[in-house]
């Protein structure tokens, strides 16, 4: 069984330090954690040096899983392609990097089992560059769980889908780390989705951690505020779930003279939440 | 879930059947090879039936002196220059157009044909070799250094920050012209006897292949396949862009690399045995992509035998056109390629690149 926690991680493009100092309590499996943060903050960075893509310093700790090449899989932001491939075979190409040419049988049912669970058996067929923007995400998730990883690093992984996929997906992927007891990390803007969807949530401000912790701790008017420099508040809906008001944009000249104050209130939240 | 069931097993059904297709379409393609193989061995300034062919090359003792050796000692090492030439380049063409991801990639295109013509030159005109230790070899290895100097100046500069597809065929367009102002002045300075030779180079032949050379090439390729082949995902996977091929765990510079420096190995050593031949590096994959996709499990194998079919065939058709006199490949290559590759890039209804 795997857990997670970060030491003091950073990353480092050549000279350029983009994250830095980030340390996370023990993450457990079955559970899935929301990575939120502005755009540029670090989130993909982060993910990259998590899943030993991009240098820099600190420590991943998998407690004492000792891990292989599919144990982290990071899932990139979309990109789009011109490959003259099947859907098929795209996953099967995830799935059998570092393996032998041939395909067995019960790989192939296993991507038969994954593509039906995502409902994407029908594109089995087409072409990757006949796919809208929305299935090509679902493409690539089948991508990423078919490698059968033990750290699953999803770097916004909805973006491109309809609220209905949107939801879809999360609901699928909570149940995958429950019923896989695997580690989920999701970056996401959708906060309200982070509240539905995600056990806790990690919060990424100029490649830096702000708060760590379960989701309606991290998540309020504060994080609002000094993360987004948005006004906004938390609050229960009718369904009894908390949901996010949101004013507008928070109109404080100088964000980030103003923000050094809740960056502090948010680093006491990490603290308590460990 | 009955509805689910049915796609459950859509997509494995699909792609067995897909599958099972591209092998005997490449089954074909070999068929094909053979035919035309043969076809290049009966024709000549004497014409054999192919059943005479096909039983001299099956049994040689069986045949007549005469029989033997035209077939055996005169036309074979051309007709397997055909072979393996069209396959380097071919093969070479593909890798550059899947670590590039670039549909315009070639020895050709990005110079690395016009640079081994230059080095060969070099050894023609001037005695000028490259690396002094192998005399002997001066000219294929003065080709191969030039050539392998090109791609790696292309690997390198692909490699720079804001650097596009566009920019770097614009760089292999820039070192073609460079390449060939530097082989005019070379010429323009040569002997009539080196010119002779080096205008041979441009124009690309097999006539004056050996068996020597037809191992040479032979090697290269046999050495390139197992390569490739062990990289076949690998490789397959740079198709869907670097960030996804990474996060699958491949070593994407270092796949790109090797893999350039394999390919300057196939680009180099055709040219410099048979000169240039362009159009082959360019469009033996393109064919191979319309017809079986980019799994490099069937997508290399394709381009070997789309590759080796389409110069072979050419060399056929050198020899035809003009009764008693064997045209320039290179020439007949583009002539009759183009037309060809053309209706198929408008016949094929999906999208090939």
């Amino acid at each position: 069984m795997v857990t997670l926690r970060l030491e003091d991680i950073g990353t480092r493009y050549g000279k350029v330090q983009v994250v830095s100092g980030v340390t996370t309590p023990t993450i457990q499996p079955g559970t899935v954690t929301a990575v939120i943060g502005p755009n540029a903050a670090g989130k993909s960075s982060l993910f990259r040096r998590v899943a030993g893509l991009a240098q820099g310093g600190g420590v991943v700790d998998l407690g004492s899983h000792s891990p292989d090449r599919n144990t982290i899989c990071y899932m990139p932001q979309d990109t789009g392609s011109t490959a003259v491939l099947s859907v098929y075979e795209s996953v099967i190409l995830a799935a059998k990097q570092g393996s032998s040419l041939r395909v067995r049988a019960e790989e192939l049912a296993r991507i038969d089992e994954i593509l039906a669970a995502l409902r994407i058996g029908d594109l089995a067929g087409r072409n990757l560059g006949e796919l809208s923007g929305g299935q090509r995400q679902l493409v690539a998730i089948a991508q990423t769980l078919v490698r059968d990883p033990k750290i699953l690093l999803m770097d916004e992984p909805t973006s491109a889908l309809d609220l209905h996929r949107q939801m879809e997906v999360l609901s699928f992927m909570r149940d995958v780390a429950k019923g896989q007891n695997i580690i989920v990390l999701i970056a996401i803007h959708d906060l309200n989705h982070a509240l539905q969807y995600c056990d806790q949530a990690m919060a990424i401000r100029d490649g830096r951690m702000v708060a760590f912790g379960p989701c309606s701790d991290v998540i309020d008017s504060d994080l609002l505020r000094d993360v987004y420099q948005v006004d906004g508040h938390v609050e229960l809906n009718s369904l009894g779930h908390p949901h996010i008001v949101l004013r507008g944009p928070s109109d404080e000249t100088n964000s980030r003279h103003n923000t050094a104050v809740g960056h502090n209130d948010l680093a006491d939240t990490a603290l308590a939440a460990q | 879930m009955t509805t689910n069931q049915i796609s459950v097993e859509a997509g494995s059904v699909h792609y067995k059947a897909r599958s099972l297709r591209r092998f005997l379409l490449l089954l074909a393609m070999a068929g094909a090879l053979f035919l035309s193989f043969a076809i290049d061995l009966a024709t000549g300034p004497a014409n054999y039936p192919l059943s005479d062919v096909i039983a001299t090359l099956l049994d040689p003792w069986s045949a007549t002196d005469q029989l033997r050796v035209v077939i055996w000692d005169i036309r074979m090492p051309v007709a397997l220059m055909a072979l393996t030439v069209g396959a380097a380049l071919s093969t070479a063409g593909a890798q550059m157009q899947t670590i590039l991801a670039n549909p315009l990639a070639s020895p050709f295109t990005l110079g690395i044909s016009a640079a081994a013509g230059f080095g060969a030159a070099l050894a023609l005109v001037l005695g000028v070799a490259l690396l002094p230790a192998f005399v002997d070899f001066i000219i294929p290895l003065n080709a191969f250094i030039m050539a392998m100097g090109t791609a790696l100046i292309i690997h390198f500069f692909s490699r720079l920050r804001g650097v596009t597809v566009e920019t770097i065929v614009l760089l292999g367009i820039a070192l073609v012209f460079t390449f060939n102002a530097l082989l005019a002045l070379l010429q323009y300075l040569a002997s009539e006897q080196a010119l002779a030779a080096v205008v041979f180079w441009t124009m690309g032949s097999l006539v004056k292949a050996t068996w020597t050379k037809v191992a040479v090439t032979a090697v290269a390729v046999v050495i390139a396949i197992p390569l490739f082949t062990r990289q076949a995902w690998a490789l397959t996977a740079l198709r869907l862009g670097d960030a996804k091929a990474e996060s699958f765990g491949v070593n994407v510079q270092g796949l790109r690399l090797r893999t350039m420096l394999i390919v300057s190995l196939l680009a180099a050593i055709p040219v410099s045995f048979v000169g240039t031949i362009g159009f082959i590096g360019l469009v033996g994959p393109h064919i191979a992509r319309m017809l079986v996709g980019e799994d490099q499990r069937f997508f290399l194998p394709a381009s070997i035998l789309c590759g080796a079919l389409i110069l072979s065939a050419t060399s056929v058709l050198s020899k035809l056109l003009i009764p008693g006199a064997i045209l320039p490949i290179g020439v007949i290559t583009a002539l009759v390629g183009v037309p060809f590759f053309f209706s198929l890039i408008f016949a094929s209804r999906r999208k090939s690149w």
